[in-house]
Order: structure tokens, then C-alpha cells, then sequence
């Protein structure tokens, strides 16, 4: 079915597709709308779902935590520092191996304040063991929270899918929805093996670990995330076999022959598309590689793909403050190393931080740095920031 | 349980048998152990609900004593004995 949707509307009415037995969740800008909507689904009774209003994101995902380990099927949704204040549970979640879902709407962190997007938030949970999944659009996002679901599940990891906030959030597109009855078969009964309201079956769970089991559990979660690549892949052509949309861990977009290309993720990667084309009918070799799924993040894959391209241009909406680069441009760069592709000349942009728009033109100008590049064969400025104030 | 578990055997998120406290000995932390002398002794259980570690033996409704594998030496029960009774002191452990 058709319709037109924001982000948070994508998000809200997959949830309520799903119909989890519980939500708890502190509304947070931009990702207000999906809980008030969602509990506006509470409240008429389309959803049986147990919605727990609290007085803290900390809060909220300490109740999801509960919830899941009790046996329920849970979700929430959050942004920015609301995230941020989710982050030590976080860790727990992954440590535990509940499937959680969260909506997450990106958003820059304070200080100074800002409430728009960019990907910062998200970034500072990227190590604490949850699977990662981006959306270009509404409909991405859409889809990503229904198979986020199976994902968790059968991964025993939870799962974060994110929009750019505002931009996606707030933006209204068309989606293509699926029906109620098909969403609720594709996502089936959740059936723990192990729940804590099960009294026939007692035990103990996050009892204390020390020196002699953490070590262990955590080699575990590492086991698991590296085990969740296939299991991403294996939900997604599921997804596509009964919708016809097919997902991977990243679109490539004109990147076969390309001898130029852009990473990204998020809702810049629309606006790169828009710019590959322009130089393709130009005859310019240029491609994108939109990167759908940061964790598990996928070394050979990614490699594999980038083969033929003689520059490339990594493109993060968030900085680490390292003194070196952003985030996704250390994994790439990382992976190309070992790979012993180390040859492929790489360069890293930051762009949009706190919401700032970036512009086709902003997207050619670095198509254009790849085209010298690819011709001088080297690079001058390894990181970059594109639409700031000089 | 002498053999440790490898990451491949141990089961996922930290998941553990109920109950397993009772296994898991820690009467060695203890550096003061209490005595309990059973002629002093009222059974009036101010002892066993205070004691935080589980540690009051009760047989057939009567204190009888102190489970030294669990008991961690913390004196609430020396504490709480009413002064009339005095049936639990406190003492050094011998090393």
C-alpha cells in the first residue's frame, strides 16, 4: 500500500505492525513523534503493547532491559542525548544478548546544544555491541525496523535503526507499506529460550563475572556479532522474497565501473546519487557505496567492492576528535590496509554536523578533488571539512 | 564445577542456575568469626533475620549454629543478640 509517511510515521507504524509487549521510552527531539504517536496507538487500543512512560532514557532502557529479560518482546525509541544517557545500559543489553530494538533518530550531541541531525550520537554507541543499521528514507527506515526485529532475535544482539534527524524524520515521502497480517507473519511469535518469568525454570542472569567468565562472554559477543553479518543477509532476502525490496549491507549505486566514489551514509547518500548521475551522463566513472549496516561492520564486503575505483572519498556526518578522522573513514581506511589494498587513495570528508545541509554542489566539488586526485595520484588534505566557515 | 567452562561451552549472556550461592563458598573472606554458644541461647531468630549472608543454622525450629562456609564475618548477628543472652561473640580468625 502507498502512503505518505515522515520518518517518525514510518517508524511508529512499523512498531505498531509489530506490536511489541513492551515500550518504555522518554520522548526526545526529533525522536518525540514515534512514542507519541505510538502511544496514541496505546491509548485506541491497536496495539496491545505494555507502554511504560519513565522519568529518564536510563530509565527507559532499564525498563526495556527488565522487560526483555523477562520474556517480552521489546522496543523503544530515542535520540541524541537521550542516547547518550542510554549508553551504560546499552552495554548491558548487548552483554545480556537481548534482542531490543530502538528507533533512533540521529542527532548531534551538546555541547553547544543543537537539536538536528548529524551522526554523532550514534557513533558513541558503536561499540557497545548493538547492530547498527542505516536508512537513506523513510521507507529504509521502515523496513529496517521490521527486519530489525528478526534480526535481534535470532542474532541474540540488539538492534539500532537510525534516520537523520529532521531530514528524514520530519520529511514527508512516499512509502510503500506492507499489510498488518504480513508484517505480523514475517516478524512470527517470540519464543525466548530462556525468560525469566518462566518459574518451572529458574535461574540467574548478569550475575557478577570477574577475571575467571567475563573474559569469556565477551569473546561470545564478539563470536555473535561476527555471526549477525549472515544472519542481516539471510532476514533481508527473506524481506525481499515476500516484498520485493532488497537490502544488502550496503546499496551500490553505479559503483561496478567506477573509478571515482564516494561512502557514505544516511540521507546524504540520496544527494550523492543525484550527483552520480549528473556526472555519468557527462561520461564520469563515479559511484556511491551507501553503507546500510556500520555493526557488524563489513571489512571484505566493502573491499571487495572497491576494487576497480582509484580514489574514494569517505564521507562521516560526525568527527571522533581524535585529531585524525571520522569515524567511518578509520574503518574503511582500516580495512583497505589490511586488505593490502593500501594503494587505493582514500580521503575523508566531514560534513553537516548539527544539521547543516550539504548540497550537490558541496557532493561534486568532492567528486571533482577524486578526479585530480585519480590523475595526480596524490592526496594533499587526508581530512577535510566540507560546508564550513573558513 | 573445577573445570572452567571455554567461551564455546558457556552458556550465552551470563546465564546462571538458580541457586548457585550455595555452591559458591566465601567463608574465607572472613577475618573475625562469631561464636555461638547454645546454653546462652533464647531462640528468639534476631540473629537469623539479620543475618544478610544466610548463615544461621535452624534444625527443627531451633538455632543450632553457624554455616562458616558462608559466613563472611560481619558480627550483625554478635550485634543483635539481645545483651541479656550474649549467646554469639565475636573473634579473631585463626590463620
Amino acid at each position: 500500500m502507498k502512503t505518505i509517511k515522515t520518518g517518525n510515521e514510518a517508524m511508529a507504524e512499523a512498531m505498531r505492525q509489530i506490536n511489541p509487549d513492551v515500550v518504555a521510552a522518554y520522548p526526545i527531539t526529533p525522536a518525540t513523534e514515534i512514542v507519541m504517536i505510538f502511544s496514541q496507538f496505546v491509548a485506541d487500543g491497536l496495539v496491545d503493547t505494555e507502554y511504560i512512560a519513565v522519568e529518564s532514557e536510563h530509565s527507559a532502557m532499564s525498563a526495556c532491559i527488565g522487560a526483555s529479560a523477562a520474556g517480552a518482546r521489546v522496543m523503544t525509541s530515542t535520540s541524541s542525548q537521550g542516547l547518550a544517557l542510554m549508553y551504560e545500559m546499552l552495554y548491558i543489553a548487548a552483554g545480556l544478548r537481548l534482542p531490543i530494538v530502538i528507533a533512533e533518530v540521529n542527532r548531534a550531541l551538546s555541547s553547544p546544544i543543537n537539536i538536528h541531525g548529524d551522526h554523532s550520537d550514534t557513533m558513541g554507541a558503536r561499540d557497545s555491541g548493538w547492530i547498527q543499521l542505516f536508512s537513506e528514507n523513510s521507507q529504509e527506515a521502515y523496513d529496517n525496523i521490521i527486519q530489525a526485529v528478526k534480526i535481534a532475535e535470532t542474532a541474540k544482539l540488539p538492534v539500532m535503526v537510525t534516520t537523520d534527524g529532521f531530514i528524514i524524520s520530519h520529511c514527508t515521502e512516499v512509502i510503500e507499506m506492507v499489510s498488518d497480517d504480513e508484517v505480523k507473519k514475517f516478524v512470527g511469535a517470540y519464543k525466548p529460550a530462556r525468560f525469566l518469568l518462566d518459574i518451572k525454570n529458574p535461574y540467574t542472569l548478569g550475575a557478577i563475572d570477574l577475571q575467571d567468565y567475563y573474559f569469556e562472554h565477551k569473546r561470545q559477543e564478539a563470536e555473535a556479532m561476527r555471526n549477525a553479518g549472515k544472519i542481516i543477509l539471510d532476514v533481508a532476502a527473506d524481506f525481499d522474497k515476500k516484498f520485493g525490496r532488497k537490502y544488502e549491507f550496503f546499496e551500490k549505486y553505479k559503483l561496478d565501473d567506477a573509478e571515482i566514489a564516494v561512502v557514505c551514509m544516511g540521507s546524504a547518500s540520496g544527494t550523492t546519487k543525484v550527483v552520480v548521475d549528473e556526472l555519468r551522463s557527462k561520461g564520469i566513472k563515479a559511484g556511491l557505496l551507501k553503507l546500510r549496516v556500520f555493526r557488524p561492520f563489513p571489512y571484505n564486503e566493502i573491499i571487495k567492492e572497491l576494487s576497480s575505483v582509484n580514489a574514494l572519498a569517505v564521507l562521516d556526518r560526525s568527527d571522533t576528535f581524535s585529531a585524525y578522522s571520522g569515524p567511518l573513514f578509520t574503518e574503511i581506511t582500516s580495512s583497505l590496509y589490511t586488505s593490502l589494498n593500501s594503494k587505493l587513495l582514500t580521503l575523508n570528508y566531514i560534513y553537516g554536523l548539527g544539521g547543516r545541509d550539504i548540497s550537490t554542489e558541496q557532493i561534486k566539488s568532492v567528486f571533482d578533488d577524486l578526479a585530480k586526485i585519480s590523475q595526480t595520484k596524490k592526496v594533499e588534505n587526508l581530512i577535510n571539512y566540507i560546508g564550513v566557515r573558513e | 564445577m573445577d573445570k572452567k567452562l571455554g567461551w564455546k561451552e558457556l552458556p550465552e549472556g551470563d546465564i546462571l542456575e538458580a541457586g548457585t550461592a550455595k555452591n559458591f563458598k566465601t567463608g574465607d573472606w572472613r577475618s573475625s568469626r562469631p561464636v555461638y554458644n547454645p546454653e546462652k541461647c533464647i531462640q528468639c531468630f534476631i540473629c537469623w533475620i539479620n543475618c544478610p549472608d544466610s548463615s544461621i543454622i535452624v534444625k527443627d525450629g531451633k538455632v543450632v549454629g553457624i554455616d562458616y562456609e558462608h559466613c563472611k564475618g560481619c558480627g550483625i548477628c554478635a550485634k543483635e543478640c539481645p545483651p541479656k543472652a550474649s549467646a554469639i561473640t565475636m573473634e579473631a580468625e585463626k590463620k
